[in-house]
Protein backbone atom coordinates (compact mmCIF):
# COMPACT_ATOMS: atom_id res chain seq x y z
CA UNK A 1 0.00 0.00 0.00
CA UNK A 2 2.66 2.46 1.01
CA UNK A 3 4.77 1.66 -2.00
CA UNK A 4 1.85 2.03 -4.34
CA UNK A 5 1.18 5.61 -3.17
CA UNK A 6 4.47 6.52 -4.68
CA UNK A 7 3.75 4.68 -7.86
CA UNK A 8 0.41 6.24 -8.73
CA UNK A 9 2.13 8.57 -11.15
CA UNK A 10 0.06 11.49 -9.91
CA UNK A 11 2.85 12.48 -7.58
CA UNK A 12 6.34 11.35 -8.28
CA UNK A 13 8.10 10.57 -5.04
CA UNK A 14 10.28 13.58 -4.26
CA UNK A 15 13.61 11.92 -3.56
CA UNK A 16 15.10 14.68 -1.50
CA UNK A 17 12.19 14.80 0.95
CA UNK A 18 11.66 12.21 3.64
CA UNK A 19 8.26 10.78 4.51
CA UNK A 20 6.96 12.09 7.84
CA UNK A 21 3.49 10.55 7.96
CA UNK A 22 2.45 7.28 6.37
CA UNK A 23 -1.22 6.36 6.45
CA UNK A 24 -1.55 2.71 5.55
CA UNK A 25 -4.96 1.32 4.59
CA UNK A 26 -6.62 3.08 7.49
CA UNK A 27 -10.09 2.04 8.61
CA UNK A 28 -11.93 3.70 11.46
CA UNK A 29 -15.22 2.46 12.84
CA UNK A 30 -17.25 4.15 15.52
CA UNK A 31 -19.44 1.95 17.66
CA UNK A 32 -22.22 4.02 19.08
CA UNK A 33 -25.04 3.10 21.39
CA UNK A 34 -28.04 4.00 19.31
CA UNK A 35 -30.46 5.78 21.59
CA UNK A 36 -33.05 6.86 19.09
CA UNK A 37 -35.23 4.25 17.50
CA UNK A 38 -34.70 3.57 13.87
CA UNK A 39 -37.72 4.10 11.71
CA UNK A 40 -37.98 0.47 10.59
CA UNK A 41 -37.84 -1.08 14.00
CA UNK A 42 -40.82 -1.10 16.28
CA UNK A 43 -40.81 -1.31 20.03
CA UNK A 44 -40.28 -5.05 20.23
CA UNK A 45 -37.74 -6.51 22.59
CA UNK A 46 -37.28 -5.62 26.21
CA UNK A 47 -35.67 -2.60 27.66
CA UNK A 48 -32.36 -4.40 28.12
CA UNK A 49 -32.16 -5.65 24.57
CA UNK A 50 -32.71 -2.23 23.18
CA UNK A 51 -30.21 -0.64 25.47
CA UNK A 52 -27.46 -2.90 24.20
CA UNK A 53 -27.97 -2.28 20.51
CA UNK A 54 -25.05 -0.56 18.91
CA UNK A 55 -24.57 0.88 15.47
CA UNK A 56 -21.32 0.92 13.64
CA UNK A 57 -20.37 3.97 11.61
CA UNK A 58 -17.64 3.14 9.13
CA UNK A 59 -16.05 6.58 9.00
CA UNK A 60 -12.87 5.72 7.07
CA UNK A 61 -12.70 2.88 4.58
CA UNK A 62 -9.12 2.18 3.67
CA UNK A 63 -7.31 5.49 3.25
CA UNK A 64 -3.63 5.44 2.26
CA UNK A 65 -1.19 8.21 1.50
CA UNK A 66 2.24 9.46 2.45
CA UNK A 67 3.06 12.99 3.58
CA UNK A 68 6.59 14.33 3.15
CA UNK A 69 8.47 17.02 5.03
CA UNK A 70 7.57 20.54 3.92
CA UNK A 71 4.25 19.31 2.64
CA UNK A 72 1.28 21.48 3.32
CA UNK A 73 -1.73 19.34 2.63
CA UNK A 74 -5.24 20.66 2.26
CA UNK A 75 -8.02 18.24 3.20
CA UNK A 76 -11.41 18.78 1.60
CA UNK A 77 -14.72 16.94 1.38
CA UNK A 78 -18.34 17.48 2.31
CA UNK A 79 -19.63 17.46 5.89
CA UNK A 80 -19.42 14.07 7.55
CA UNK A 81 -17.05 12.68 4.93
CA UNK A 82 -14.48 11.73 7.55
CA UNK A 83 -11.97 14.58 7.48
CA UNK A 84 -11.92 15.16 11.22
CA UNK A 85 -11.80 11.43 11.82
CA UNK A 86 -8.76 11.14 9.57
CA UNK A 87 -7.05 14.00 11.40
CA UNK A 88 -7.76 12.51 14.81
CA UNK A 89 -6.48 9.14 13.63
CA UNK A 90 -3.27 10.80 12.42
CA UNK A 91 -2.68 12.25 15.88
CA UNK A 92 -3.43 8.88 17.44
CA UNK A 93 -6.44 10.21 19.33
CA UNK A 94 -8.88 7.97 17.48
CA UNK A 95 -7.67 4.39 17.21
CA UNK A 96 -7.89 2.59 13.89
CA UNK A 97 -9.96 -0.54 13.51
CA UNK A 98 -7.48 -1.82 10.95
CA UNK A 99 -4.51 -0.36 9.14
CA UNK A 100 -2.10 2.03 10.82
CA UNK A 101 -0.60 5.49 10.88
CA UNK A 102 3.14 5.98 11.20
CA UNK A 103 4.80 9.31 11.92
CA UNK A 104 8.24 10.67 12.77
CA UNK A 105 6.87 12.50 15.78
CA UNK A 106 3.47 12.71 17.34
CA UNK A 107 1.37 15.12 15.24
CA UNK A 108 -0.45 17.77 17.22
CA UNK A 109 -3.91 19.13 16.65
CA UNK A 110 -4.77 22.74 16.97
CA UNK A 111 -7.24 21.73 19.63
CA UNK A 112 -6.21 23.64 22.69
CA UNK A 113 -9.74 24.98 23.17
CA UNK A 114 -10.86 22.06 25.29
CA UNK A 115 -8.21 22.79 27.89
CA UNK A 116 -9.35 26.34 28.51
CA UNK A 117 -11.71 27.45 31.27
CA UNK A 118 -14.26 29.92 29.96
CA UNK A 119 -14.97 31.67 33.23
CA UNK A 120 -11.34 32.62 33.76
CA UNK A 121 -9.50 35.57 32.23
CA UNK A 122 -7.65 35.46 28.94
CA UNK A 123 -4.42 35.83 30.88
CA UNK A 124 -5.07 32.68 32.93
CA UNK A 125 -6.08 30.81 29.81
CA UNK A 126 -2.92 31.72 27.92
CA UNK A 127 -0.95 30.13 30.76
CA UNK A 128 -3.19 27.08 31.01
CA UNK A 129 -3.33 26.57 27.25
CA UNK A 130 0.43 26.91 26.87
CA UNK A 131 1.00 24.34 29.59
CA UNK A 132 -1.56 22.03 28.01
CA UNK A 133 0.34 22.28 24.74
CA UNK A 134 3.36 20.95 26.57
CA UNK A 135 5.34 24.11 27.25
CA UNK A 136 7.04 24.54 30.60
CA UNK A 137 6.02 27.33 32.93
CA UNK A 138 9.10 29.36 32.03
CA UNK A 139 8.49 28.95 28.31
CA UNK A 140 4.92 30.15 28.72
CA UNK A 141 6.11 33.23 30.57
CA UNK A 142 8.67 33.97 27.87
CA UNK A 143 6.16 33.64 25.06
CA UNK A 144 3.25 35.29 26.85
CA UNK A 145 3.51 38.66 25.10
CA UNK A 146 3.96 37.04 21.73
CA UNK A 147 0.76 35.02 22.19
CA UNK A 148 -1.29 37.99 23.37
CA UNK A 149 -0.07 40.22 20.56
CA UNK A 150 -0.63 37.63 17.87
CA UNK A 151 -4.17 37.09 19.13
CA UNK A 152 -4.61 40.86 19.24
CA UNK A 153 -6.66 40.81 22.43
CA UNK A 154 -4.44 42.77 24.79
CA UNK A 155 -7.18 45.24 25.86
CA UNK A 156 -9.41 42.32 26.90
CA UNK A 157 -6.81 40.03 28.40
CA UNK A 158 -8.09 40.50 31.97
CA UNK A 159 -11.72 39.77 31.09
CA UNK A 160 -13.22 36.30 31.41
CA UNK A 161 -13.01 34.31 28.20
CA UNK A 162 -16.75 33.79 28.10
CA UNK A 163 -17.12 37.47 27.23
CA UNK A 164 -15.03 37.09 24.06
CA UNK A 165 -16.60 36.93 20.63
CA UNK A 166 -16.18 33.67 18.73
CA UNK A 167 -13.62 35.32 16.48
CA UNK A 168 -11.57 36.54 19.44
CA UNK A 169 -11.74 33.10 21.01
CA UNK A 170 -10.57 31.47 17.80
CA UNK A 171 -7.69 33.92 17.54
CA UNK A 172 -6.60 33.25 21.08
CA UNK A 173 -6.75 29.49 20.58
CA UNK A 174 -4.77 29.68 17.37
CA UNK A 175 -2.16 31.94 18.96
CA UNK A 176 -1.73 29.58 21.91
CA UNK A 177 -1.66 26.43 19.82
CA UNK A 178 0.92 27.62 17.31
CA UNK A 179 3.31 29.10 19.83
CA UNK A 180 5.06 25.79 20.18
CA UNK A 181 7.25 24.40 17.43
CA UNK A 182 5.28 21.73 15.65
CA UNK A 183 6.85 19.22 13.34
CA UNK A 184 3.47 18.05 12.20
CA UNK A 185 0.53 20.37 12.74
CA UNK A 186 -3.13 19.73 12.05
CA UNK A 187 -5.55 22.60 11.64
CA UNK A 188 -9.16 21.41 11.49
CA UNK A 189 -11.51 24.24 10.49
CA UNK A 190 -9.95 26.53 13.07
CA UNK A 191 -9.52 29.57 10.87
CA UNK A 192 -13.04 29.89 9.54
CA UNK A 193 -14.41 32.17 12.28
CA UNK A 194 -11.66 34.78 12.34
CA UNK A 195 -11.84 38.01 10.38
CA UNK A 196 -9.92 38.57 7.15
CA UNK A 197 -6.89 40.13 8.77
CA UNK A 198 -6.56 37.28 11.22
CA UNK A 199 -6.98 34.71 8.49
CA UNK A 200 -4.13 36.23 6.50
CA UNK A 201 -1.93 36.28 9.57
CA UNK A 202 -2.67 32.71 10.51
CA UNK A 203 -2.12 31.50 6.96
CA UNK A 204 1.23 33.26 7.10
CA UNK A 205 2.05 31.39 10.27
CA UNK A 206 1.11 28.08 8.69
CA UNK A 207 3.46 28.82 5.80
CA UNK A 208 6.22 29.60 8.29
CA UNK A 209 5.74 26.27 9.99
CA UNK A 210 5.87 24.53 6.64
CA UNK A 211 9.00 26.41 5.61
CA UNK A 212 10.73 25.37 8.85
CA UNK A 213 10.64 21.76 7.69
CA UNK A 214 7.25 21.23 9.27
CA UNK A 215 4.29 19.45 7.74
CA UNK A 216 0.82 20.93 7.92
CA UNK A 217 -2.62 19.44 7.35
CA UNK A 218 -5.28 22.07 6.80
CA UNK A 219 -8.94 21.06 6.84
CA UNK A 220 -11.00 23.88 5.42
CA UNK A 221 -14.06 24.68 3.41
CA UNK A 222 -12.41 27.81 2.10
CA UNK A 223 -10.87 26.82 -1.22
CA UNK A 224 -9.11 30.18 -1.23
CA UNK A 225 -7.28 29.42 2.04
CA UNK A 226 -6.29 26.05 0.67
CA UNK A 227 -5.00 27.47 -2.61
CA UNK A 228 -3.02 30.10 -0.70
CA UNK A 229 -1.34 27.72 1.74
CA UNK A 230 -1.22 24.21 0.34
CA UNK A 231 0.97 22.49 -2.21
CA UNK A 232 -1.16 19.37 -2.24
CA UNK A 233 -4.80 18.51 -1.64
CA UNK A 234 -6.51 15.34 -0.45
CA UNK A 235 -10.21 14.89 -1.17
CA UNK A 236 -12.17 12.57 1.11
CA UNK A 237 -15.72 11.52 0.37
CA UNK A 238 -17.81 9.04 2.44
CA UNK A 239 -14.67 7.76 4.13
CA UNK A 240 -12.77 7.08 0.92
CA UNK A 241 -9.88 8.88 -0.66
CA UNK A 242 -11.24 10.31 -3.92
CA UNK A 243 -8.22 12.20 -5.13
CA UNK A 244 -4.76 13.25 -4.00
CA UNK A 245 -2.62 15.72 -5.87
CA UNK A 246 -2.15 19.23 -7.16
CA UNK A 247 -4.48 21.76 -5.46
CA UNK A 248 -5.96 23.23 -8.63
CA UNK A 249 -6.72 19.84 -10.15
CA UNK A 250 -8.29 18.37 -7.04
CA UNK A 251 -10.25 21.49 -6.16
CA UNK A 252 -11.76 21.78 -9.63
CA UNK A 253 -12.70 18.09 -9.62
CA UNK A 254 -14.27 18.57 -6.17
CA UNK A 255 -16.15 21.68 -7.20
CA UNK A 256 -17.45 19.94 -10.32
CA UNK A 257 -19.40 17.56 -8.05
CA UNK A 258 -21.08 20.35 -6.09
CA UNK B 1 2.08 -7.11 5.73
CA UNK B 2 5.65 -7.18 6.93
CA UNK B 3 6.99 -5.20 3.99
CA UNK B 4 4.46 -2.45 4.71
CA UNK B 5 5.53 -2.27 8.32
CA UNK B 6 9.21 -2.38 7.49
CA UNK B 7 8.96 0.55 5.16
CA UNK B 8 7.91 3.21 7.72
CA UNK B 9 10.53 2.00 10.14
CA UNK B 10 13.25 2.43 7.54
CA UNK B 11 12.58 6.16 7.73
CA UNK B 12 12.41 6.23 11.50
CA UNK B 13 8.62 6.45 11.63
CA UNK B 14 6.68 5.03 14.55
CA UNK B 15 3.13 3.96 14.91
CA UNK B 16 1.14 6.78 16.51
CA UNK B 17 -1.12 6.35 19.48
CA UNK B 18 0.82 3.49 21.01
CA UNK B 19 1.19 3.26 24.77
CA UNK B 20 4.71 4.05 25.96
CA UNK B 21 6.41 1.73 28.47
CA UNK B 22 5.51 2.48 32.08
CA UNK B 23 8.67 4.33 33.11
CA UNK B 24 8.71 6.50 30.02
CA UNK B 25 5.03 7.18 30.59
CA UNK B 26 5.64 8.29 34.17
CA UNK B 27 8.44 10.57 33.02
CA UNK B 28 5.95 12.12 30.61
CA UNK B 29 3.56 12.67 33.50
CA UNK B 30 6.32 14.30 35.54
CA UNK B 31 7.06 16.66 32.67
CA UNK B 32 3.44 17.78 32.80
CA UNK B 33 3.56 18.77 36.47
CA UNK B 34 3.15 22.48 35.76
CA UNK B 35 0.04 21.74 33.75
CA UNK B 36 -1.34 19.44 36.44
CA UNK B 37 -0.86 21.99 39.23
CA UNK B 38 -2.11 24.96 37.21
CA UNK B 39 -5.19 23.10 36.09
CA UNK B 40 -5.95 22.28 39.74
CA UNK B 41 -5.36 25.87 40.89
CA UNK B 42 -7.34 27.46 38.09
CA UNK B 43 -10.26 25.12 38.61
CA UNK B 44 -10.44 26.10 42.26
CA UNK B 45 -10.32 29.72 41.19
CA UNK B 46 -13.05 29.20 38.59
CA UNK B 47 -15.23 27.36 41.09
CA UNK B 48 -15.05 30.12 43.66
CA UNK B 49 -15.00 33.08 41.34
CA UNK B 50 -18.75 33.19 40.92
CA UNK B 51 -19.27 33.60 44.65
CA UNK B 52 -19.11 36.85 46.58
CA UNK B 53 -17.03 35.27 49.32
CA UNK B 54 -14.71 33.65 46.78
CA UNK B 55 -11.96 31.46 48.19
CA UNK B 56 -13.41 31.78 51.69
CA UNK B 57 -15.82 29.03 50.72
CA UNK B 58 -13.01 26.50 50.85
CA UNK B 59 -13.16 26.77 54.66
CA UNK B 60 -16.77 27.88 55.03
CA UNK B 61 -18.20 24.74 53.47
CA UNK B 62 -16.65 22.23 55.88
CA UNK B 63 -17.57 24.46 58.83
CA UNK B 64 -21.20 24.49 57.77
CA UNK B 65 -21.08 20.78 57.18
CA UNK B 66 -19.70 20.14 60.64
CA UNK B 67 -22.37 22.41 62.11
CA UNK B 68 -25.14 20.40 60.44
CA UNK B 69 -23.72 17.07 61.56
CA UNK B 70 -23.06 18.39 65.03
CA UNK B 71 -26.66 19.47 65.30
CA UNK B 72 -28.09 16.24 63.91
CA UNK B 73 -25.88 13.67 65.59
CA UNK B 74 -24.90 15.58 68.68
CA UNK B 75 -28.30 16.78 69.83
CA UNK B 76 -30.99 14.93 67.87
CA UNK B 77 -29.55 11.41 67.71
CA UNK B 78 -27.36 11.57 70.80
CA UNK B 79 -24.56 9.55 69.30
CA UNK B 80 -22.18 11.34 71.63
CA UNK B 81 -22.31 8.32 73.93
CA UNK B 82 -18.85 7.58 75.26
CA UNK B 83 -17.12 10.28 73.28
CA UNK B 84 -15.53 13.10 75.21
CA UNK B 85 -15.08 16.30 73.21
CA UNK B 86 -17.72 15.20 70.74
CA UNK B 87 -17.63 18.42 68.71
CA UNK B 88 -13.91 18.18 68.08
CA UNK B 89 -14.18 14.47 67.40
CA UNK B 90 -16.87 15.12 64.83
CA UNK B 91 -15.18 18.06 63.14
CA UNK B 92 -11.92 16.23 62.62
CA UNK B 93 -13.88 13.32 61.17
CA UNK B 94 -15.90 15.48 58.81
CA UNK B 95 -12.97 17.61 57.63
CA UNK B 96 -10.68 14.67 57.01
CA UNK B 97 -13.33 12.54 55.34
CA UNK B 98 -14.34 15.39 53.04
CA UNK B 99 -11.08 14.99 51.07
CA UNK B 100 -11.79 11.33 50.48
CA UNK B 101 -15.37 11.79 49.37
CA UNK B 102 -14.68 14.76 47.08
CA UNK B 103 -11.64 13.24 45.42
CA UNK B 104 -13.38 9.87 45.14
CA UNK B 105 -16.37 11.48 43.45
CA UNK B 106 -14.51 13.81 41.12
CA UNK B 107 -11.60 11.43 40.53
CA UNK B 108 -13.83 8.74 39.11
CA UNK B 109 -15.07 11.22 36.52
CA UNK B 110 -11.63 12.62 35.70
CA UNK B 111 -11.61 11.10 32.23
CA UNK B 112 -15.31 10.88 31.41
CA UNK B 113 -15.91 14.53 32.31
CA UNK B 114 -13.03 15.67 30.12
CA UNK B 115 -13.77 13.82 26.91
CA UNK B 116 -13.32 16.89 24.74
CA UNK B 117 -9.88 17.53 26.18
CA UNK B 118 -8.87 13.89 25.89
CA UNK B 119 -9.96 13.84 22.26
CA UNK B 120 -8.21 16.98 21.16
CA UNK B 121 -4.82 17.07 22.87
CA UNK B 122 -2.28 14.36 23.43
CA UNK B 123 -0.74 14.22 26.89
CA UNK B 124 -0.47 11.40 29.41
CA UNK B 125 -4.07 10.92 30.54
CA UNK B 126 -2.90 10.25 34.06
CA UNK B 127 -2.47 14.02 34.37
CA UNK B 128 -6.24 14.38 34.68
CA UNK B 129 -6.94 12.25 37.78
CA UNK B 130 -3.76 13.60 39.38
CA UNK B 131 -4.96 17.13 38.76
CA UNK B 132 -8.38 16.43 40.25
CA UNK B 133 -7.02 14.81 43.41
CA UNK B 134 -4.42 17.58 43.74
CA UNK B 135 -7.20 20.14 43.47
CA UNK B 136 -9.10 18.49 46.31
CA UNK B 137 -5.89 18.23 48.33
CA UNK B 138 -5.26 21.94 47.88
CA UNK B 139 -8.71 22.48 49.34
CA UNK B 140 -8.01 20.13 52.24
CA UNK B 141 -4.85 21.80 53.50
CA UNK B 142 -6.44 25.13 54.52
CA UNK B 143 -9.22 23.28 56.33
CA UNK B 144 -6.65 21.36 58.36
CA UNK B 145 -4.96 24.62 59.30
CA UNK B 146 -8.36 26.01 60.25
CA UNK B 147 -8.92 22.91 62.36
CA UNK B 148 -5.72 23.55 64.27
CA UNK B 149 -6.69 27.17 64.90
CA UNK B 150 -10.05 25.95 66.13
CA UNK B 151 -8.43 23.46 68.50
CA UNK B 152 -6.21 26.15 69.95
CA UNK B 153 -9.22 28.42 70.39
CA UNK B 154 -10.98 25.65 72.33
CA UNK B 155 -8.05 25.44 74.67
CA UNK B 156 -6.31 22.36 73.30
CA UNK B 157 -2.56 22.48 73.33
CA UNK B 158 -0.44 22.25 70.22
CA UNK B 159 2.01 19.39 70.35
CA UNK B 160 4.91 18.08 68.33
CA UNK B 161 2.58 15.35 67.13
CA UNK B 162 0.92 17.91 64.93
CA UNK B 163 3.92 17.69 62.62
CA UNK B 164 3.07 14.04 62.03
CA UNK B 165 -0.02 15.28 60.22
CA UNK B 166 2.30 15.98 57.27
CA UNK B 167 3.25 12.33 56.59
CA UNK B 168 -0.31 11.29 57.39
CA UNK B 169 -1.74 13.67 54.80
CA UNK B 170 0.84 12.57 52.25
CA UNK B 171 -0.21 8.95 52.77
CA UNK B 172 -3.83 10.04 52.51
CA UNK B 173 -3.10 11.82 49.22
CA UNK B 174 -1.37 8.73 47.80
CA UNK B 175 -4.27 6.57 48.89
CA UNK B 176 -6.88 8.74 47.22
CA UNK B 177 -4.75 9.11 44.11
CA UNK B 178 -4.38 5.36 43.69
CA UNK B 179 -8.09 4.96 44.17
CA UNK B 180 -8.85 7.70 41.62
CA UNK B 181 -6.67 5.95 39.02
CA UNK B 182 -8.72 2.80 39.46
CA UNK B 183 -12.16 4.40 39.48
CA UNK B 184 -11.31 6.79 36.61
CA UNK B 185 -10.50 3.84 34.38
CA UNK B 186 -13.43 1.71 35.54
CA UNK B 187 -15.85 4.54 34.84
CA UNK B 188 -14.57 4.73 31.26
CA UNK B 189 -15.40 1.06 30.73
CA UNK B 190 -18.63 1.22 32.65
CA UNK B 191 -20.20 4.70 32.79
CA UNK B 192 -23.00 3.43 35.03
CA UNK B 193 -20.45 3.26 37.80
CA UNK B 194 -20.66 7.01 38.31
CA UNK B 195 -24.18 6.39 39.65
CA UNK B 196 -23.04 3.64 42.02
CA UNK B 197 -19.88 5.12 43.49
CA UNK B 198 -21.66 7.82 45.55
CA UNK B 199 -23.34 5.00 47.45
CA UNK B 200 -20.02 3.36 48.19
CA UNK B 201 -18.79 6.70 49.43
CA UNK B 202 -21.81 7.13 51.65
CA UNK B 203 -21.46 3.61 53.03
CA UNK B 204 -17.90 4.40 54.04
CA UNK B 205 -19.06 7.64 55.59
CA UNK B 206 -21.46 5.81 57.88
CA UNK B 207 -19.07 3.01 58.83
CA UNK B 208 -15.84 4.91 59.43
CA UNK B 209 -16.75 6.26 62.83
CA UNK B 210 -17.16 9.86 61.87
CA UNK B 211 -20.00 10.75 64.21
CA UNK B 212 -19.77 7.90 66.71
CA UNK B 213 -16.99 6.03 68.41
CA UNK B 214 -16.45 2.71 66.69
CA UNK B 215 -15.05 1.13 69.86
CA UNK B 216 -18.15 1.97 71.84
CA UNK B 217 -20.73 1.30 69.16
CA UNK B 218 -19.27 -1.94 67.77
CA UNK B 219 -18.06 -3.25 71.13
CA UNK B 220 -20.35 -6.29 71.10
CA UNK B 221 -19.90 -7.10 67.40
CA UNK B 222 -16.35 -8.46 67.02
CA UNK B 223 -16.75 -8.93 63.27
CA UNK B 224 -17.40 -5.23 62.74
CA UNK B 225 -14.51 -4.32 65.00
CA UNK B 226 -12.27 -6.54 62.91
CA UNK B 227 -13.52 -4.91 59.69
CA UNK B 228 -12.89 -1.47 61.06
CA UNK B 229 -9.40 -2.39 62.14
CA UNK B 230 -8.22 -2.82 58.55
CA UNK B 231 -10.53 -0.26 57.01
CA UNK B 232 -8.11 2.43 55.83
CA UNK B 233 -10.45 5.39 56.20
CA UNK B 234 -11.12 4.58 59.81
CA UNK B 235 -7.37 4.36 60.31
CA UNK B 236 -6.82 7.76 58.68
CA UNK B 237 -9.50 9.37 60.84
CA UNK B 238 -8.29 7.73 64.03
CA UNK B 239 -4.69 8.69 63.48
CA UNK B 240 -5.67 12.26 62.68
CA UNK B 241 -7.61 12.40 65.95
CA UNK B 242 -4.78 10.83 67.87
CA UNK B 243 -2.23 13.26 66.49
CA UNK B 244 -4.35 16.33 67.01
CA UNK B 245 -5.76 15.43 70.46
CA UNK B 246 -3.06 13.46 72.18
CA UNK B 247 -4.09 14.57 75.62
CA UNK B 248 -7.08 12.27 75.77
CA UNK B 249 -6.63 8.53 76.43
CA UNK B 250 -9.58 7.58 74.19
CA UNK B 251 -7.67 8.98 71.27
CA UNK B 252 -4.53 7.15 72.19
CA UNK B 253 -5.01 4.86 69.25
CA UNK B 254 -2.93 1.83 68.44
CA UNK B 255 0.19 2.71 66.50
CA UNK B 256 -0.24 -0.34 64.27
CA UNK B 257 -2.39 1.91 62.10
CA UNK B 258 0.75 3.45 60.62
CA UNK B 259 2.08 0.30 58.91
CA UNK B 260 -1.45 -0.58 57.79
CA UNK B 261 -1.82 2.80 56.14
CA UNK B 262 1.62 2.72 54.58
CA UNK B 263 0.72 -0.62 52.99
CA UNK B 264 -2.65 0.58 51.80
CA UNK B 265 -1.35 3.83 50.33
CA UNK B 266 1.73 2.53 48.57
CA UNK B 267 -0.05 -0.62 47.44
CA UNK B 268 -3.06 1.19 46.06
CA UNK B 269 -0.90 3.79 44.33
CA UNK B 270 1.21 1.15 42.58
CA UNK B 271 -1.76 -0.99 41.58
CA UNK B 272 -3.72 2.06 40.46
CA UNK B 273 -0.85 3.45 38.41
CA UNK B 274 -0.36 0.23 36.49
CA UNK B 275 -4.08 -0.34 36.09
CA UNK B 276 -4.62 3.16 34.71
CA UNK B 277 -1.59 3.11 32.41
CA UNK B 278 -2.59 -0.26 30.92
CA UNK B 279 -5.66 1.29 29.29
CA UNK B 280 -3.97 4.51 28.11
CA UNK B 281 -4.96 3.94 24.49
CA UNK B 282 -8.57 3.40 25.47
CA UNK B 283 -9.32 6.81 26.95
CA UNK B 284 -9.67 8.84 23.77
CA UNK B 285 -12.02 6.39 22.19
CA UNK B 286 -15.62 7.39 21.84
CA UNK B 287 -17.42 4.04 21.97
N1 LIG C 1 -17.45 10.54 17.99
C1 LIG C 1 -18.17 9.97 17.01
N2 LIG C 1 -19.01 8.96 17.28
C2 LIG C 1 -19.71 8.37 16.31
N3 LIG C 1 -19.69 8.72 15.03
C3 LIG C 1 -18.87 9.73 14.68
C4 LIG C 1 -18.07 10.41 15.66
N4 LIG C 1 -17.36 11.37 15.04
C5 LIG C 1 -17.70 11.29 13.74
N5 LIG C 1 -18.60 10.32 13.52
C6 LIG C 1 -19.19 9.94 12.23
O1 LIG C 1 -18.15 9.72 11.31
C7 LIG C 1 -18.43 10.30 10.08
C8 LIG C 1 -17.32 11.27 9.71
O2 LIG C 1 -17.35 12.36 10.59
P1 LIG C 1 -16.23 13.49 10.61
O3 LIG C 1 -14.91 12.84 10.52
O4 LIG C 1 -16.47 14.39 11.76
O5 LIG C 1 -16.55 14.27 9.25
P2 LIG C 1 -16.05 15.69 8.72
O6 LIG C 1 -15.03 16.21 9.66
O7 LIG C 1 -15.52 15.39 7.37
O8 LIG C 1 -17.25 16.57 8.64
C9 LIG C 1 -19.80 10.95 10.20
O9 LIG C 1 -20.75 10.07 9.64
C10 LIG C 1 -20.01 11.08 11.67
O10 LIG C 1 -21.37 10.92 11.99
MG1 LIG D 1 -14.96 18.01 10.78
Amino acid sequence: MVVSTEGTGKRARPDSRLPVVIVDDLHVEYKVYATGKRATEADRGGLLRRAKRTRTVHALKGVSFTAYENDSIGVIGSNGSGKSTLMRAITGLTPSSSGAVYAVSRPSMLGVGAALIKTLSGQRNVILGGLAMGLSKREVEERYDEIVDFAGIRPFIDLPMRTYSSGMTARLKFAIATVRKHEILIVDEALAVGDRKFRKRSEQRIREIRDNAGTVFLVSHSMQSIRDTCNRVIWIEKGELMMDGDPDEVISAYEATR
Amino acid sequence: MSSEVDDPQAYGLHRVGGRPPLLKYLRGVAQRRDFIVSLAKFRIEAENQRHRLGMLWIVLKPILEAAVFGLVFGTLMRSTRGVPDFIVFLIIGVFVFEFFSSSFGAGSKAITNNQALVQSLSFPRMSLPISVVTQKFMQLVPTIVLLMVFLLALGHKASLNWFLMVPLLILYYMFCLGLAFITARLTVHLPDLSNLLPFASRFLFYTSGIFFSVDVRFADTPLLLKYVEYQPLYAFLSLARELLLDSDPLYDVRTQFWPILVCWSIGLLIVGTIFFWAAEERYGRVD
